[in-house]
């Protein structure tokens, strides 16, 4: 009797085992409720990503644009003139002194090997859209990119919020048009 | 008592993997089940213009707002495609077609990971996003309409 009780007992802790190893062996799918909201304003966002510029043609600030971008290394991948849409992006090494030298200590002091960030994919799209009043091109530009540890596995995928990296471009943006860049609000 | 012990451990070191396995199957997912009405309901406005290219323009720069980087768009065919990186991926198409002689239609679907995405919710608050820019009120449509 004891040990029909065991193995019942034993049964029902493997049964939970397997249903918790058949869980595990999926992650979890469902989209979070907030995947659409963003931690901050639209206007904020729109600001460090959008520019205005006092021109009527809008095929010339996609062109100066796609100049720009095969300038700061950027591959051409998709475009759209009639919805003023460029779509670039370019492949660099994400190897990282800081992370190879804490890789090699943790492999002297603990065995271990950890993985470390090796290659990424940076992606940018230009939009540009007549403004209202028809009197000037609203450019915005976005920047994400992926990264690939030495494992092969992607170990980031995110935004580039970096207001700086903004500002830069259009600090370029600027020059190749001859204009002076106006915030949009 | 040992034995027995011994072999529940085997056991549970042979099937775990299987089990980890069994979690997820490989299969090709090209035909899954039809998307009901219901959900191309979900996914689908109308708008009272014609105008498709401000709809198609208005569709990247909303997704843009939601944090989307534009991957492609096709003004002929009506289509924008877009994905957000946030730790995950989520992917979206935009496709904008014309109903009769003044409205559009604008359906939104969506990947998360690898899942299709059938949360009303999500759809909603991407179309509540959308018809603020639009400056037009979005009308819900019967997925059993003809034309749809």
């Amino acid at each position: 009797m004891t040990s029909n009780f065991c193995n019942l007992k034993q049964l029902a802790v493997m049964g939970l085992f397997f249903v918790l190893a058949g869980l595990t062996g999926c992650a979890s799918n469902t989209i979070p409720p907030d995947a659409l909201l963003m931690k901050e304003p639209a206007t904020e966002i729109r600001q460090r990503q959008a520019r205005r510029y006092a021109t009527t043609d809008e095929k010339q600030v996609i062109i100066a644009a796609s100049q720009l971008l095969q300038d700061l290394g950027f591959n051409v991948e998709n475009s759209a003139k009639d919805l003023g849409l460029l779509v670039v992006s370019k492949d660099r090494s994400a190897v990282d002194g800081g992370q190879v030298a804490g890789q090699i200590a943790v492999a002297v002091i603990f065995g271990v090997r950890m993985s470390v960030d090796k290659e990424q994919k940076i992606r940018a799209s230009v939009v540009t859209c007549p403004s209202a009043d028809r009197k000037a091109i609203d450019v915005r530009v976005t920047f994400q990119r992926l990264v690939w540890d030495d494992r092969g596995q992607l170990s980031k995928l995110e935004r580039l919020d970096d207001p700086e990296m903004y500002q830069d471009f259009y600090i370029k943006l600027s020059k190749a048009l001859f204009l002076e860049a106006q915030e949009v609000g | 008592m040992f034995a027995n012990r011994f072999i529940t451990f085997v056991l549970c070191m042979a099937f775990t993997p299987a089990a980890i396995l069994s979690g997820c199957n490989s299969a090709p997912k090209v035909n899954e089940a039809e998307v009901s009405l219901k959900l191309r309901s979900i996914q689908t406005r109308s708008y009272d213009t014609t105008n498709a290219n401000n709809a198609l323009r208005v569709a990247m720069a909303t997704l843009q707002d939601l944090g989307f980087v534009i991957d492609n768009a096709d003004a002929d065919l009506g289509t924008v495609s877009a994905t957000k990186l946030d730790n995950a991926a989520t992917k979206m198409t935009i496709t904008v077609r014309a109903r009769g002689k003044t409205e559009i239609l604008v359906r939104a679907n969506a990947q998360y990971r690898l899942h299709a995405v059938d949360d009303p919710i999500f759809y909603q608050q991407f179309f509540t996003a959308y018809s603020k820019s639009m400056f037009l009120e979005a009308h819900e449509v019967d997925a059993a309409a003809p034309g749809l």
